[in-house]
């Protein structure tokens, strides 16, 4: 029964690699913009926002920069900077 | 000791019906059985063939019967619509439903129109002759009575079982053979 | 207990003894009264199990997919056009290697619009990894059903159990219904390779590795080599229990026989009169039954490769011969009749000419029988 291997799949952390590295505008959170409305966690399509201690983490090992979070940010607290 | 039968009814008469009853019944003295309805456009009103195949044996073959050793008629304008002669083999007999039989063939009748409405088995303006017709098919296949009166306990509840029985009943001892 | 039933009432009752948990349907003649009497027998209380009514075929089948994968007997029925509606969905059941039974009455394809038999619906299975049988008679339908859970369930492949539109679905004749106690001690309790559970979270069938994903197609091939095995194994056991054997196939005198003929379905029982007929005047001539053609009964053909064989279709594969011919011709050589597509009533008095011109030569490589 090899084939149950292929055929399910569990979620876990980058099964297709660091996807950081897709990345061409980097988003840069500002702590005192922030008012923590959690909406860039809601909206990050790949899971990658966590607030720990009332401060926005992203991880950028897998962020893909797609901008959403700086997009729905109320508060103008995230801001795409373009990668060197 | 295959004997295959066609019996012609109209839409709505209850033809499907018998066959299973008298299936039903052959199983009960032992016998096997087969009841294969034809369907296509058949309608109310419409003539629709059933086939009925019974052995000692168990059946083997599903295909209709080209001929018939017993071809039964459900209502006499059937006769009009087709011709029994050509479904039926040689030395074959003819079970109707009519006050007298049929000339130049071996004929058994019976009045089951007659025995239904006086039981008051009508239905939708037709008197249901099927149960009628049982008895008379039974009588001249030599089924016994009584396995023929347990298929219809089997087949229907209530009010409905006791007058088809009786339909039954009295058709398995009215039904006569022709001598014309 | 021997009563009278339509193949259509035995394939219900069939599905009730194996304690099926979960049905879903959408009406199509000449199915539909396989599930009319499943749903009477829930609705009465005769069946624990839970009906679930749909709008379509396709979501029919996606029903007890996810009720399989849950872990649930689950059970199905369609017909013709139902069977191409649900394509899709069967392609998913049988590459996620789901235990599930179907019923399939064969029906003719339109238009024009003809709901007689043909096996050309059922046929179009065969590549999808489904194991497929035909019953020949109501009492086969009943014994097929009862034996396809326990075959598909060991080999986590669907079955699909054929039966002949009206010759076998409406036909009422004698059946033996066996009791609750012997099929429970026959059948066991559902296995499969794998369900889904809430409590354990993860995808089923989300892209994989190509590489890793034909080896996952070989495996299922190599499975589906296995079910030959389980299919003789389950049937002898079937034999055992209920004093009726099955397999792959039925013999009927082929053991001496010089010319062989090959067929499936309900028709056979007439072809074994024809046989019968033509074996009184001293010709040897037998009839090969495939009850199952998937897994392809090859290794059994094989055998009779020095027989002149005949096989008849009721199934064409448009561009080429009657699908049978195509199967069987691949293993042995073999002329092919078709005959009775779109529901044509072939009885044995057809095939006794049949297998007469067979037997004197006059048959050329694809005959149509009208």
């Amino acid at each position: 029964m090899e084939w149950l291997k292929t055929l399910i799949s569990r979620p876990s952390k980058g099964v297709s690699g660091k996807t950081g590295y897709w990345r061409t505008f980097k988003p840069i959170y500002d702590r005192d913009k922030c008012v923590l409305c959690y909406e860039c966690y809601v909206y990050c399509p790949e899971n990658c926002v966590e607030i720990v201690e009332k401060v926005v983490k992203i991880d950028y090992d897998f962020c893909k920069g797609c901008g959403i979070c700086s997009e729905v940010c109320p508060a103008n607290a995230i801001e795409m900077v373009k990668e060197d | 000791m295959l004997k295959e039968g066609i019996i012609l009814c109209l839409g709505g008469q209850g033809g499907v019906t018998a066959g299973r009853i008298l299936a039903l019944a052959c199983v009960k003295d032992g016998l096997y059985a087969q009841a294969i309805p034809h369907f296509g456009a058949e309608r109310r009103g419409a003539l629709v063939k059933n086939y009925f195949r019974l052995s000692d044996k168990p059946i083997r073959r599903h295909s209709p019967a080209k001929r018939g050793d017993f071809v039964v008629v459900f209502a006499e304008k059937i006769l009009n619509l087709i011709d029994v002669k050509e479904i039926l083999k040689e030395d074959g007999l003819v079970i109707l439903n009519s006050k007298r039989g049929l000339n130049g063939l071996k004929c058994y009748y019976v009045n089951a129109s007659e025995i239904a409405l006086r039981l008051n088995l009508v239905s939708a303006g037709w008197p249901i002759v099927n149960t009628a017709m049982v008895g008379a098919i039974a009588r001249v296949l030599n089924l016994s009575l009584d396995s023929v009166l347990s298929a219809v306990e089997d087949t229907f509840g209530g009010r409905l079982e006791d007058i088809n029985k009786k339909a039954v009943e009295i058709a398995y001892g009215e039904v006569k053979s022709w001598s014309g | 207990m021997k009563t009278i039933l339509t193949g259509n009432h035995a394939v219900a009752y069939a599905v009730k003894l194996s304690r099926v948990k979960v049905v879903s349907a959408y009406p199509i003649t000449p199915q539909t009264t396989i599930v009319e009497k499943i749903a009477e027998m829930i609705a009465k209380g005769e069946m624990d199990a839970e009906f679930v009514n749909v709008e379509s075929e396709h979501s029919a089948l996606s029903v007890v997919y996810g009720s399989a994968l849950a872990g649930l007997r689950s059970f199905t029925a369609t017909s013709s056009h139902g069977l191409l509606y649900m394509y899709e969905m069967c392609w998913w059941v049988s590459n996620s290697r789901l235990p599930l039974v179907m019923a399939v009455v064969t029906r003719t394809i339109g238009p024009p619009w003809n709901i007689h038999t043909d096996h050309t619906d059922l046929m179009t299975l065969r590549d999808s990894g489904w194991i497929i049988a035909m019953a020949e008679n109501a009492q086969e339908a009943l014994d097929l059903t009862i034996q396809s859970f326990k075959i598909s369930e060991s080999l986590n492949l669907p079955f699909a159990v054929g039966l002949d539109a009206f010759v076998v679905s409406h036909t009422a004749e004698v059946v033996d219904v066996p009791d609750q106690e012997t099929v429970d001690e026959f059948l066991p309790e559902r296995k499969q390779a794998y369900r889904v559970d809430p409590n354990d979270v993860f995808a089923v069938g989300n892209i994989a590795d190509n590489l890793e994903t034909m080896r996952m197609r070989r495996e299922m091939a190599l499975d589906m080599e296995k079910a030959k095995g389980v299919i003789d194994e389950v049937g002898r056991e079937f034999g055992e229990i209920f004093g009726r054997r099955y397999g792959l196939v039925e013999e009927y005198m082929v053991d001496d026989a010089e010319y062989i003929v090959v067929m499936t379905g309900a028709w056979s029982g007439d072809a074994k009169e024809a046989v019968d007929i033509l074996r009184k005047r001293g010709i040897q001539i037998g009839l090969l039954k495939l009850r199952y053609i998937r897994p392809f009964p090859r290794e059994v053909i094989e055998r009779f490769d020095d027989r002149k064989i005949l096989v008849v279709d009721r199934s064409f594969s448009m561009g080429h011969r009657g699908t049978l011919g195509i199967e069987v011709g691949n293993v042995v050589d073999c002329k092919n009749v078709v005959a009775g597509l779109c529901g044509v009533d072939v009885g044995f008095e057809d095939f006794k000419e049949m297998f007469e011109r067979f037997v004197r030569g006059e048959l050329g490589e694809v005959e149509w029988w009208i």
